[in-house]
């Protein structure tokens, strides 16, 4: 019944099948970043960055107001917010991340400052220049993610699979650096690994996917993505190659349930994704428990 | 041979010294115990020595061939490592990290490289185990085998022994004396006076400092009091 009124959406309409293309490259790409930031101890980067994204969003949405009918109006119709969103997102990120140790703003502390600091004024600047009369639907939307995912356009779609693929084929030809630099930053610098350039690649990377996954959760949900599967991951298996391919596909399971169940049952559909992964992490944790008491 | 001299160094954060006037040499083979106090500038010495900090003045020389990333680097463990799902052989792996420039996998000699410092270790059988399992001193002799594939020439060992038993350290003295005979420098930094025993150089870092080799340190001012005056009879 449920299978029969899926298939019938997938090959019926081709907003539901975009929504699960991106759904799922999303998902993979958040995964495979989010071990190494779970375990560099930037979980909440994804958060920080995704308010940082919503800010942006609203300044573009600024920008677009004020310029309208002039000929730099037109140009950022065309192009869009998202290449400010992108430039802006990317900025902070490299920001918080290179910074890291030295910083006279500690980690934890510098993510949350600019976390909130542009939710603030995101909200602030949405309100001050309203371009709808319903204010709140829109904020809503943007922090959630709504539906924002079953309306994307063909262009849309090819951006996110040609970032997404991208974003994976970065990861597997860094993978050793990328351990190396997370497991022990100081030995890979003292032996010649050039630490500081892949916290900048860790880093864009990071911002790009946070970007890419605002359409698909919404900026409130997005470390979401990036730490259930890790930390599920984490749960079970003890060597890092297993984590990384574990995370990534459980990511993709989820992100195809959620998506599927969210079509079905007309529920959000960011939110819908996160609850499963919750439930995921639910079912990792007890396995974890239940083997590790059978081997001891 | 000389494969490091450090002439006139100053050491410091941020332009502020907090050692001065360093001046050591350590040749190939030397065994060089550095010791010192908390807060005397060891490990400021060690992230200087690693390029991971610059120095305020002075220089440091690398001779014998020796390339500033070829140095095994044994560090003391981050809180991060505590918990971080990595299998043992994918750490020593990593440390053939700097053979491999912009290569993304490893090669087969590399894995063989890291398979041959496993077994000097005596750690094959803990190969498919994860990391965070293993005792303290299980875990040295991981991050050991990880610096010895970074080099064949010099070791730098921050603090090798602390938080292990004495059963355990004086395994790891062995081991470290076992590849000193082999024919690798080793630089040894410790608050352990026992490790001095191992050296046959010693830099003391303090309110003075010596450099020297050991027995000269022995029948120096600072050694004697570290060794309660007995001049170097309970060593």
């Amino acid at each position: 019944m449920i299978w029969e009124k899926l298939a019938s959406y997938v090959t019926g309409y081709a907003f539901v099948r975009y929504a699960l293309v991106v759904g799922v490259l999303i998902a993979l790409c958040a995964a495979l970043l989010g071990v190494p930031l779970v375990l560099k101890r930037f979980s909440f980067i994804g958060d920080g960055l995704s308010h940082v994204a919503f800010g942006a969003m609203a300044i573009s949405a600024v920008l677009d107001q004020i310029f309208k009918n002039t000929s730099l109006g037109d140009f950022l119709h065309t192009v869009g917010e998202m290449p400010l969103v992108l430039l802006v997102t990317t900025g902070c990120a490299v920001l918080l991340l290179r910074t890291g140790q030295n910083a006279k703003i500690k980690g934890d502390a510098a993510v949350a400052m600019i976390s909130v600091g542009a939710l603030a004024v995101g909200y602030l600047l949405m309100n001050l220049f309203s371009t709808s009369a319903n204010v709140s639907g829109d904020v809503c939307s943007t922090l959630f993610g709504a539906t924002s995912i079953l309306t994307l356009t063909g262009w849309e779609v090819w951006l996110c699979v040609v970032l997404s693929l991208a974003v994976v084929a970065i990861f597997v030809l860094f993978y050793h650096k990328i351990f190396a630099v997370t497991f022990d930053e100081n030995f890979a610098r003292a032996t010649g690994l050039r630490a500081g350039a892949y916290n900048l690649l860790i880093a864009v990377v990071t911002a790009v996917i946070i970007v890419l996954a605002m359409n698909l959760v919404g900026s409130l949900l997005i470390s979401a993505l990036v730490i259930f599967p890790a930390l599920s991951a984490m749960r079970i298996f003890k060597s890092f190659l297993s984590v990384t391919v574990f995370a990534a596909a459980l990511s993709v399971l989820c992100a195809l349930a959620g998506i599927a169940l969210a079509i079905v049952y007309g529920t959000p559909v960011g939110s819908t994704i996160v609850a499963v992964d919750i439930v995921a992490f639910g079912a990792c944790t007890l396995a974890g428990t239940v083997w590790g008491a059978v081997r001891d | 041979m000389a494969q490091l001299i450090c002439r006139d160094l100053t050491l410091g954060y941020d332009g502020r010294p907090l050692v001065q006037g360093l001046n050591f040499q350590v040749n190939a083979g030397d065994f060089l115990c550095i010791i010192g106090e908390n807060g005397s500038g060891k490990s400021t010495l060690m992230r200087t020595l690693l390029r991971l900090q610059a120095p305020v003045s002075g220089a440091i020389e690398w001779g014998d061939g020796l390339h500033p990333d070829e140095i095994g680097y044994l560090p003391q463990q981050t809180p991060i490592q505590r918990d971080f799902p990595a299998s043992v052989w994918e750490i020593i792996l990593s440390g053939c990290q700097s053979r491999c420039g912009l290569r993304p996998f490893y090669t087969k000699e590399e894995k063989a490289l890291a398979l041959e410092n496993a077994e000097k270790m005596d750690i094959t059988p803990l190969l498919r185990r994860c990391y965070r399992e293993l005792s303290g001193g299980q875990q040295q002799r991981v991050l050991l085998a990880r610096a010895l594939c970074a080099t064949r020439k010099l070791l730098l060992l921050d603090e090798p022994v602390s938080g292990l038993d004495m059963k355990v350290t004086a395994e790891m003295y062995q081991l470290i004396r076992r590849l000193h005979r082999g024919g690798t420098t080793v630089i040894m930094i410790s608050h352990d006076v026992a490790a001095v025993r191992y050296a046959d150089h010693i830099l003391h870092m303090g309110d003075t400092v010596f450099f020297g080799t050991r027995d000269a340190y022995l029948k120096s001012d600072a050694g004697k009091l570290l060794t309660g005056g007995e001049g170097g009879a309970a060593l």
